[in-house]
């Protein structure tokens, strides 16, 4: 168990630990600290020669400015990408998983808003999210929709926050979305407007 | 008891030799109601009274699901069986007043997958067939790999290859053909989903050869209605109804428990859907199970049993049921 993510309800992703899989192909998607998870799984892969000779990695610096590109360009993998925002890797990703085979075994590494918009078009692709390997490494900052204007705000910190569209003071659920990568923020102070507790730091 | 809808009495309306080993069977409704619309991939459980003993036998559901004028099934004749087939082959006739379950479905196709890959072996062709009604009827995108012993034998082949052309491919065992998997499961598409059914050896086969080609278990699925096997008479205790009962050689433990007035739960009756599991309160002796429902911790810790198709040996078992 992470300790930065303690056990809540049933909507909250729960992230595991990278194992390398058998499979024809590898793809890895990882933004910060997550290299560190993807360089550890490939060191305890039981043939890690064979693996990066088939891997492609994409990688990008994580919300908080990690970037450990340098130790993923010592890896030796077929393929590295390094892109300044999952953004601009978008659609490098989505023309991978379009000329994927079954057998492609998947591992995203990283923050989770990383893992949940390449989980998003992982889905979109047609493959199901429990066939996918996660592994939390690093921030812990939200990207939170509002209900109610729908907007979404990315690397939220606080709980409560001010949507960054509508301008309402939000608090942060745990209920989460895959189909939208985001959690869910609901205004704090429809019934008594401006009764709005402290922001405390929550996310990292 | 099965848990769910209610029980629907049908009558007979047509029986069909199909080949020299199957008959279809066509149940209309007596009451004139529209039958209810079910999944592609579906089963029902028929009930039986082969003269005097009751048999609830499970069969997948071949018809159209859109088709609320009836339902329709093969039955491939098992001389070996314990003779549910072998009713419904020899006294089956049209006219006949039967009863069948709510329809159940524990193989639907997996609606997020951008294609479907459908490999039959045999009788194993039936829930594919209401499969393929249902994605054709929504455009989906499927392919079917069929094997079958030899031309006569490959139920259904002709009409399918006439609709659907090179979607379907068939596999004839007596021309030396068999299907090369590692080629096919190399080639598919990421989103692609796997289904199979038919003999064990070919599930087996499929599951495990996915699996080490890297395919995710929640993409590969599989059907395999275990008919409960016989074997050597043994006692049971009822703890929670307070009797003791023999289970005959060619009953199945939950057929006794029926047998001497127990409502237990059970929905498929052939070892898949989870539904009889039952507690096992005290084991001396070694339990038998059949199904493909506990995991094998399970299996070795002799807490639970799946009485519709599992069987005991030694001196006492206690159920707490």
């Amino acid at each position: 168990m992470d300790p930065t993510l303690p056990p809540s309800i049933r909507s909250r992703p729960v992230y595991g630990v990278l194992t390398a899989r058998p499979g024809p192909r590898h793809l890895m998607v990882a933004d910060g600290d997550g290299a560190g998870a993807l360089t550890e799984m490939i060191a305890g892969a039981p043939d890690a020669a064979a693996m990066l000779a088939q891997s492609h990695i994409i990688y990008m610096p994580g919300p908080t400015g990690v970037d450990l590109s340098a130790n993923l360009r010592s890896v030796g993998v077929a393929q590295l990408h390094v892109s300044p925002s999952f953004a601009a890797s978008l659609p490098r990703l989505q023309k991978v998983l379009a000329d994927a085979h079954m057998g492609l075994q998947i591992y995203l590494a990283g923050t989770e808003g990383l893992i949940g918009l390449a989980m998003r078009e992982v889905m979109q692709a047609g493959l199901p999210w429990q066939a996918v390997q996660t592994e939390h490494r690093g921030s812990t900052l939200r990207r939170v929709q509002c209900v109610h204007c729908k907007g979404i705000t990315e690397a939220v910190r606080t709980d409560p926050f001010v949507c960054s569209h509508c301008g309402l003071n939000l608090f942060v659920r745990d209920h989460y979305s895959r189909r939208i990568a985001a959690f869910q923020g609901v205004n704090i102070d429809a019934e008594d407007p401006g009764l709005v507790p402290p922001a405390a730091e929550r996310f990292a | 008891m099965s848990v769910g809808a209610p029980k629907i009495p049908v009558r007979v309306a047509e029986v069909v030799e199909v080949n020299p080993l199957i008959k279809r069977f066509r149940f209309v409704r007596r009451d004139g109601a529209p039958m209810p619309v079910f999944s592609g991939g579906a089963h029902v459980v028929i009930d039986m009274d082969d003269h005097g003993t009751r048999r609830m036998n499970p069969y997948s559901l071949m018809s159209d699901p859109a088709d609320t004028t009836g339902y329709e099934i093969s039955v491939r004749r098992d001389d070996a069986g314990r003779g549910g087939s072998l009713y419904l082959h020899r006294h089956v006739t049209p006219g006949m007043e039967m009863t069948l379950s709510s329809p159940v479905n524990l193989f639907p196709v997996d609606a997020r997958a951008r294609k479907h890959l459908m490999i039959a072996g045999g009788i194993g062709i039936t829930p594919f067939l209401s499969q393929i009604a249902a994605l054709t009827g929504q455009g989906g995108r499927f392919e079917l790999h069929y094997s079958a012993r030899s031309r006569d034998l490959a139920a259904y082949a002709d009409g399918l290859m006439a609709r659907h052309g090179d979607r379907v491919r068939l596999y004839l065992d007596d021309q030396g053909q068999a299907i090369d998997l590692d080629h096919l499961l190399q080639g598919q598409p990421l989103g692609t989903h796997l289904y199979v059914c038919g003999p064990k050896g070919m599930i087996g086969w499929v599951c495990k050869t996915a699996e080490a080609m890297g395919w995710p278990k929640a993409a590969v699925h599989s059907e395999e209605f275990l008919a409960p096997p016989v074997g050597l008479p043994f006692q049971v205790q009822l703890a929670a109804s307070a009797r003791t009962i023999t289970v005959g050689p060619a009953q199945s433990l939950l057929e006794a428990i029926e047998a001497s007035g127990v409502d237990a739960p059970y929905l498929c009756r052939g070892g898949a859907c989870g539904e009889c599991e039952t507690d096992v309160l005290g084991c001396d002796g070694h339990l038998d199970h059949n199904d493909h429902w506990l995991t094998d911790d399970q299996k070795a810790g002799c807490q639970k049993i799946m009485p519709c198709v599992s069987r005991f040996r030694g001196n006492t078992l206690i159920l707490d049921r």
